[in-house]
């Protein structure tokens, strides 16, 4: 077979050192760094709230990348799918339906706020730096060799290692999220408070047979025939006034203050020569 | 098919792509660019001749031989537009939105496997880009980046109907994204991995030693379910809500014109080609002849065979557009997610317990006791359901269609009582007024 023979000429894929950064990889961290850097300021200093949230999908986006990079594919698509997919569209969402004009407030709403954030931020700094530290200096690097070439590689790998060492921790996610999303439902359901449920289509249709009244609808003015007034009746075949065609505010409102619509309709009134095209000062 | 067949397969694509050298990657990628695009123009060109022929008229015949260079003339004509930017627009955003819906739209197709192993300049390869192991997530990865173009062209506009449009857009995208995955999921079960090339690879044998062992035949309810989100997931008739005319303009390109709209017009043609293709490689054997073992089945026959299925679901989405009209946005909400999304989720169950039955080498006995506990299941479950409203007799007669019909001794009913009508009559003086009046103003 040319296939297996082919196959065997192949040289033997190479398996990396551990610790080891290639070219490309070097390559790709030095661009999707900063990228991602760029795209986090961006967030912050942006003053309308949909450009905030595009420099995050930004970051988003190159982290998916440096995950790929970092043997890890299926954490940097799903980062890609999930984040940048679902979690930033639905942001996007809210953000959209707020308004386009709305920009950051510099109010502070809450007391206390900006200092509390500002302690938060520093303890959170400290604790990154802290763990980086570490990580640099006495962690020891396992490397993904392993994982991604047995066991059904690094898909699988990730699907045992969920299902059987974190499954509580993973079991208890999702009935949290599950909660969530049924407390966001309940908060935006509103109840028809012992109304009767709304009829649909058919049982209308239904109902308007049963009562024996006009099944069809009803003839609209008859605008689209010489004016384009709803003042002016529809007309049956024989040319009378379809009675049903007239409107009743209409009926009832002063002739005078129609006079511009009866002028219209009846044809007598200032009708555009082509000297109308030059405008208004001619 | 065994479980040893398919460990056996794996990765023999990605083996095979491991060795190409840098200029043939660029050949492929040039490719496949070329081939999106010309498929583009074919389809526009293609969709509209089927439709015309649909509706008993000739169709675009004057452009080149037979009408077939329209669709490329109305290109050039486009690129040739004026660019109107709307006053209100967000600048940056609005010319970034056409790009962002492109780029992903070209990416998804780089794992797609258009034929098996092929000497191309003299080099052994496989007529595909890339072999990642995650290959069916990348599709689903460009297409959830896809949906910013639309969404962010939308806001950006700086007017309702895109913006609306938009919304529309995202929230039918993101459902049946939901269903679509759940539909690959069952493929990704019974091949065992997520590489395009392993899944194609996956569908080689026969069935029966007759029928061609695809996935399309095997988990029917998976590839029912696939095609009808890919309609949604595309944006197509009769699932064309974020540019519906009749109460949007135009959706969320309404303020689009020149290569911006031509942008989004090349990303929805280039989406369905790709959806097409992901369907031709998970459900239809992908490069696969429906026979087995035949020298029709090696090299670059596959890209013949790969082509025929594409275009066959792309005539689909041309057939569904002249036949079916536009679905009312709430009862498309329905479908996906209290239709496709459950019923995929029970499919799953079932095939998850179908393979591990088959995979644990059960017992007759064992197997039988399942199978009974299923049905045992069902019946349980059809009992609970509550029973159909019965018509009452009084009611309306309806006809076999189930909509009501008019009794055949119906009166005409009397219409509301009359008023008086004053016909327009004008007198002189007032109608002078109204024309001086109108002098004046000017």
């Amino acid at each position: 077979m040319s296939l297996l023979a082919f196959l065997a000429q192949q040289p033997e894929p190479v398996q990396r050192a551990v610790d080891t950064v290639t070219t490309g990889e070097a390559i790709s961290f030095w661009v999707l760094g900063p990228l991602a850097l760029a795209g986090a300021l961006g967030m912050l200093f942006a003053r309308n709230a949909v450009h905030s949230a595009l420099w995050l999908v930004v970051t988003m986006l190159s982290l998916g990348v440096l995950y790929m990079v970092q043997q890890a594919p299926f954490l940097g698509f799903v980062q890609i799918i999930v984040y940048t997919g679902a979690i930033m569209m639905l942001f996007l969402f809210v953000l959209m339906m707020v308004g386009r004009d709305s920009s950051d407030s510099v109010v502070e709403v809450i007391r206390g706020q900006r200092l509390a954030a500002a302690l938060l931020g520093i303890g959170f700094a400290v604790l990154m730096v802290a763990s980086i530290a570490r990580a640099l200096t006495s962690v020891q690097s396992a490397g993904l060799a392993e994982a991604n070439t047995t066991n059904g590689g690094n898909v699988g790998n990730i699907g045992t290692k969920l299902f059987t060492e974190y499954l509580f921790a993973f079991e208890l996610t999702s009935a949290l999220l599950i909660t969530a999303a049924l407390g966001a439902m309940i908060l935006a359901f509103v109840g028809r408070d012992g109304k009767p449920a709304k009829k649909t289509q058919k049982e209308l249709v239904e109902e308007r047979f049963q009562e024996g009244k006009r099944v069809g609808s009803i003839p609209g003015p008859g605008v689209f025939a010489t004016a384009n007034s709803v003042a002016t009746p529809a007309l049956l075949p024989d040319g009378s006034v379809a009675e049903e065609s007239l409107f009743d505010v209409i009926e009832a409102t002063d002739r005078s203050a129609l006079s511009d619509d009866v002028s219209e309709v009846a044809g007598t009134g200032h009708q555009p020569d082509s000297h109308a095209l030059k405008g208004s000062e001619s | 098919m065994t479980q040893q067949f398919v460990a056996a397969e794996i990765g023999e694509t990605a083996k095979l792509l491991a060795d190409d050298p840098i200029w043939l990657i660029l050949v492929k990628v040039v490719a496949i660019f070329a081939f999106l695009v010309v498929m583009t123009l074919f389809m526009i060109n293609w969709e509209r001749k089927v439709v015309a022929r649909m509706q008993h008229r000739p169709g675009p015949n004057r452009v080149g031989p037979n009408g077939w260079l329209q669709s490329l003339a109305d290109g050039l004509k486009l690129a040739f537009k004026e660019d109107i930017r709307p006053v209100l627009a967000d600048k940056w955003v609005f010319f970034l939105a056409p790009v962002i819906s492109c780029i992903p739209a070209f990416l998804a197709f780089s794992v797609i496997p258009l034929a098996g192993e092929v000497n191309l300049f003299g080099e052994q390869t496989a007529l595909q880009l890339v072999d990642l192991p995650v290959g069916v997530l990348v599709v689903l990865a460009c297409s959830s980046i896809g949906v910013y173009g639309i969404v962010l062209s939308g806001w950006a506009s700086g007017s309702p109907y895109p913006l609306l449009g938009a919304l529309r857009s995202a929230a039918q995208v993101i459902s049946y994204e939901i269903a679509m995955g759940l539909s690959i999921v069952a493929v990704i079960m019974f091949t065992g991995s997520m590489s395009t090339g392993d899944i194609v690879g996956a569908q080689a044998s026969t069935v029966l030693g007759f029928a061609p062992g695809w996935f399309g035949l095997l988990l029917f309810p998976s590839f029912a379910i696939y095609v009808v989100s890919m309609v949604g997931e595309t944006n197509r008739a009769p699932f064309d809500l974020p540019e519906a005319e009749s109460e949007l303009v135009g959706g969320f390109h309404t303020e689009y014109s020149s290569l911006k709209f031509a942008l989004f017009f090349l990303a929805e043609y280039v989406n369905m080609v790709t959806v097409s293709a992901l369907a031709t490689t998970l459900f239809l054997g992908g490069y696969h002849a429906p026979w087995s073992g035949d020298f029709m089945n090696t090299g670059w026959w596959g890209l013949l065979w790969f082509i025929i299925k594409t275009l066959a679901f792309l005539f689909l989405f041309i057939w569904l557009r002249g036949t079916l009209p536009r679905m009312r946005y709430d009862q498309f909400m329905r479908l996906g997610w209290k239709v496709l999304v459950p019923t995929s989720l029970v499919w799953i169950m079932a095939v998850a317990v179908i393979r591990t039955g088959a995979i644990q080498q059960l017992s007759t006995a064992q197997r039988l006791i399942a199978l009974g506990v299923v049905v045992g299941l069902v019946l349980l479950v059809s009992f609970l359901l509550p029973d159909k409203k019965v018509q009452d007799s009084k009611g309306v007669p309806l006809a076999g269609s189930g909509f009501p019909v008019p009794p055949l001794d119906l009166a005409v009913p009397k219409s509301a009582p009359k008023r008086k009508v004053k016909v327009a009559t004008i007198p002189a003086d007032d109608t002078a007024k109204a024309v001086t009046t109108g002098k004046e103003a000017e």
